[in-house]
């Protein structure tokens, strides 16, 4: 087991509610970020002399401009249905993990300044002032969500918990109290173009470096091409891809795919970051601009095709967002978006995720896949929050659950799912999402992963699963940190693609 | 014209004008926002009239509580129709003739006065029982429930324990309607009655109660799954790509 510096939860034997433990989690806290990296996305460098004025400004823009915030704000009826479904309640038991909760942080200070009662009585409505006390709470708690929707599928009226945490995220970087981790990430995909800050030539040497290690192993030469003008494919996926483990035998697994196909594709030195942290800040602009290189690259090469790699928050920008931020899609009518469009083949979905691609592949009988190739595995499918709540494959509702779940089996003879109450729409977040994959917060990160743990456990216990399939980089990363936390093998994790890469059969071998 | 209705003829014309205009206002507020993104909690239906109906869902049959929370939901449920009768019921008091399938329900209607308390008391017992929904509680949630009780409680004592003359109340609301003032009985239990829902009317657009015009206006509700195929795009987002 790893060592900590806190108590790991344990597993509850039945699925109980924790008692509340007031302030439980109150000291973990992300590093603020210092000058240069807020002025990199040009916000205050340190908390401005004026923040109080200023939060309540950008608050009431953001009321004006997000209607989820204005009714979400309004709406709750403290109903407390969504009190025991946050995974970091569950773990930490500290109230203000509770999604309600949560939420009445920017909601006491919303009645305060908005609204006639809380103004005239805000001992009465729950209304408070905006205090610097208040706004530390703000730094502290709204960094102990993930953003990952699960309070929103149980919410009588939807509330979305993320919403308003992405909303405080806003406020607090434009009074200068912005978050190191995220900011930073933020700062290098603008500068550089990946999240790892991964300059072109160090990718073009890490990708050769991959085609001979899989000669090596395959015999077959299978490629990654680089910059490719006039490829059919442009392939965007997660930088932790190329550099990370378990997530870099994915990113061989989707090579291998292209290859059976046949596929023209190529990766983008430009355009080399499928994730986009603008999303854990809520501000439609950052987002817009990190995903704008995508369109330039796009374009630039004049691809008729957009397929993307594992990747959860990613893929919700890019499913459910990236129509809106840069008219990768279809049915656009304004110049900008009909420029790209035009240029894009409407006989496929665009944008595309990989799993789509190879599913499509083995239902028409394209891959030759060795099933036998995995039998020392017995395999679960984790669902990535942001792929099960908030977007879709395929052409039915919940292709989001069974495209990659077809995927496994077609590459393994022992699946297993987890409890019901943890998969599909009901999933729990792996602990690490929403830009909260940072050390210093590494508490809650672990105490956040406890139900996912609970559900793994039971089913390594009743069918010795000893492999958790995920299509999501931070949820690979986040589990490989705090599977041993728990007594797993860090190695237990990994991508839906790295099955694919061990079953699959290159024709050119046989 | 007695004082007493004088007072409560402008005490129902004030708390009528702060119900609408205040809704009125607040709905104006949602639909005039947008919603700059595509936000479905998925799995979402990926047509807009599916979208429709799942919203409808979520009013008649309380279907994200259902997945939730049973207790909650059977409360919930228990007061929502109990009070939707009661209000339909009590139409008979402002229509005449009165409408026929009003006639008809008036005897599920007099007893929906008791479902509806009960309701009530299963969702307050909740808020001082369960730890983690009394932590959320303010006082304002609580008055809330004590306020709709009293409705409840001070009705049903005039159906059946102290009589009012009822077709006096009736020819009072006739006549506020048609701006003809009638003499309003001076019986306590219906003075009561009439201050907390004139109490109810002017709260509603500036309380929790908002839930009832904002569960359409949720986009994670309200919105169709079909972002690769329909681009949204809000006006002030649009600028961006000029
Ligand atoms: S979005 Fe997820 S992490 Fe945030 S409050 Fe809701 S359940 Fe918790
Ligand atoms: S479930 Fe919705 S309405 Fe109920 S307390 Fe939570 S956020 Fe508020």
């Amino acid at each position: 087991m790893a060592k900590a510096e806190f108590e790991v939860p344990s597993y509850r034997k039945l699925p109980t509610i924790p008692a509340l433990k007031e302030g439980a989690t109150a000291h973990v806290k992300p590093y603020v970020a210092d000058a240069a990296v807020q002025d990199a996305l040009g916000y205050p460098g340190e908390l401005v002399e004026d923040w109080h004025d200023k939060a309540i400004g950008r608050m009431g823009e953001l009321l004006d401009k997000y209607r989820s915030l204005r009714v979400y704000l309004d709406a709750c009826v403290h109903c407390g249905a969504c009190t025991d479904k946050c995974h970091y309640f569950l773990g930490s038991a500290d109230p203000k993990n509770m999604p309600v909760a949560r939420q009445e942080l920017m909601r006491k200070v919303y009645r305060r300044y908005f609204t006639l009662p809380g103004k005239l009585f805000p001992g009465l409505v729950g209304a408070a002032d905006l205090t610097k006390d208040v706004l530390d709470d703000w730094f502290t708690y709204f960094h102990q969500c993930s953003e990952c929707r699960r309070c929103s599928v149980f919410c009588p009226y939807g509330i979305d918990t993320a919403e308003i945490t992405m909303a405080a995220r806003e406020i607090l970087n434009t009074v200068g109290y912005g978050m190191k981790y995220t900011n930073q990430i933020l700062g290098k995909v603008l500068k550089i173009g990946n999240n790892l800050g991964l300059p072109g030539p160090a990718l073009e040497d890490t990708l050769q470096g991959l085609e001979e290690d899989i000669e090596m192993d395959t015999g077959v030469a299978v490629k990654m091409p680089l910059d490719v003008q006039g490829a059919e494919i442009l392939f965007v996926t997660p930088s932790a891809d190329f550099f990370s483990e378990p997530h870099v035998e994915s990113l061989i697994g989707y090579a291998k795919v292209f290859h059976a196909a046949g596929a023209s594709w190529t990766l983008s030195t430009h355009a080399s970051e499928a994730g986009n942290f603008g999303l854990f800040n809520g501000s439609y602009e950052q987002m817009r601009k990190v995903a704008m290189r995508i369109r330039e690259a796009a374009l630039e090469l004049g691809v008729k095709r957009i397929v993307v790699g594992e990747c959860g928050h990613a893929w919700r920008v890019i499913y459910s967002m990236w129509n809106t931020l840069i008219g990768v899609g279809a049915g656009g009518t304004d110049p900008f978006a009909i420029e790209l469009q035009k240029q894009l083949d409407p006989r496929f979905k665009q944008p595309m995720h990989i799993c789509e691609y190879t599913h499509d592949l083995i239902q028409r009988g394209v891959l030759k896949l060795d099933k036998s190739a995995n039998d020392h595995r017995v395999v679960t499918f984790h669902d990535s929050c942001n792929v099960a709540r908030a977007s879709r494959m395929g052409d039915v509702p919940g292709g989001q659950f069974t495209i990659p779940r077809d995927i496994v089996k077609a590459t393994c003879n022992n699946f297993v799912d987890m409890d019901q109450d943890t998969i599909h729409e009901k999933t729990f977040c792996c602990g690490g999402g929403g830009g909260v994959l940072t050390d210093e917060v590494l508490e809650i990160r672990v105490k956040g992963a406890l139900p996912r743990m609970e559900a793994l456990n039971k089913v390594v216990e009743n069918n010795k699963v000893n492999f958790m399939a995920t299509i999501c980089a931070i949820c690979k990363a986040q589990f490989t940190k705090v599977l041993p936390f728990y007594g797993f093998d860090m190695g237990m994790v990994g991508g839906v693609h790295q099955l694919v890469s061990d079953a699959i059969v290159l024709g050119d071998k046989e | 014209m007695s004082l007493l209705t004088i007072i409560y003829a402008g005490l129902f014309y004030a708390a009528t004008a702060m119900l609408v205009g205040g809704l009125a206002y607040k709905i104006y507020g949602y639909w005039k926002t947008p919603a700059p993104l595509k936000i479905p909690t998925t799995p979402a239906p990926i047509t807009p009239l599916g979208a429709k109906l799942r919203v409808w869902r979520e009013v008649l049959v309380f279907e994200s509580l259902f997945k939730s929370n049973k207790w909650i939901w059977l409360f919930g449920i228990l007061f929502h129709f109990a009070l939707a009768l009661v209000l339909l019921r009590h139409l008979r008091y402002f229509t005449n003739p009165v409408w026929e399938w009003v006639v008809l329900i008036q005897p599920f209607g007099k007893y929906a006065g008791f479902a509806m308390v009960a309701g009530l008391a299963g969702l307050w017992g909740r808020r001082l029982v369960v730890e983690r929904i009394r932590y959320i509680s303010t006082p304002s949630d609580h008055l809330m429930l004590l306020l709709l009780i009293g409705i409840g409680a001070s009705g049903l004592g005039m159906k059946f324990v102290a009589h009012t003359d009822i077709v006096d109340v009736k020819s009072f609301f006739l006549g506020l309607m048609h701006f003809n003032l009638q003499p309003l009985p001076a019986d306590p239990a219906l003075l009561v009655h009439l201050a907390l829902v004139a109490t109810l009317m002017v709260i509603f657009p500036m309380s929790k109660l908002l839930h009832a015009p904002g569960v359409f206006f949720s986009p994670t509700r309200n919105q169709a799954d079909n972002p690769r195929e329909q681009r949204h795009l809000a006006p002030w987002a649009a600028e961006l790509d000029k």
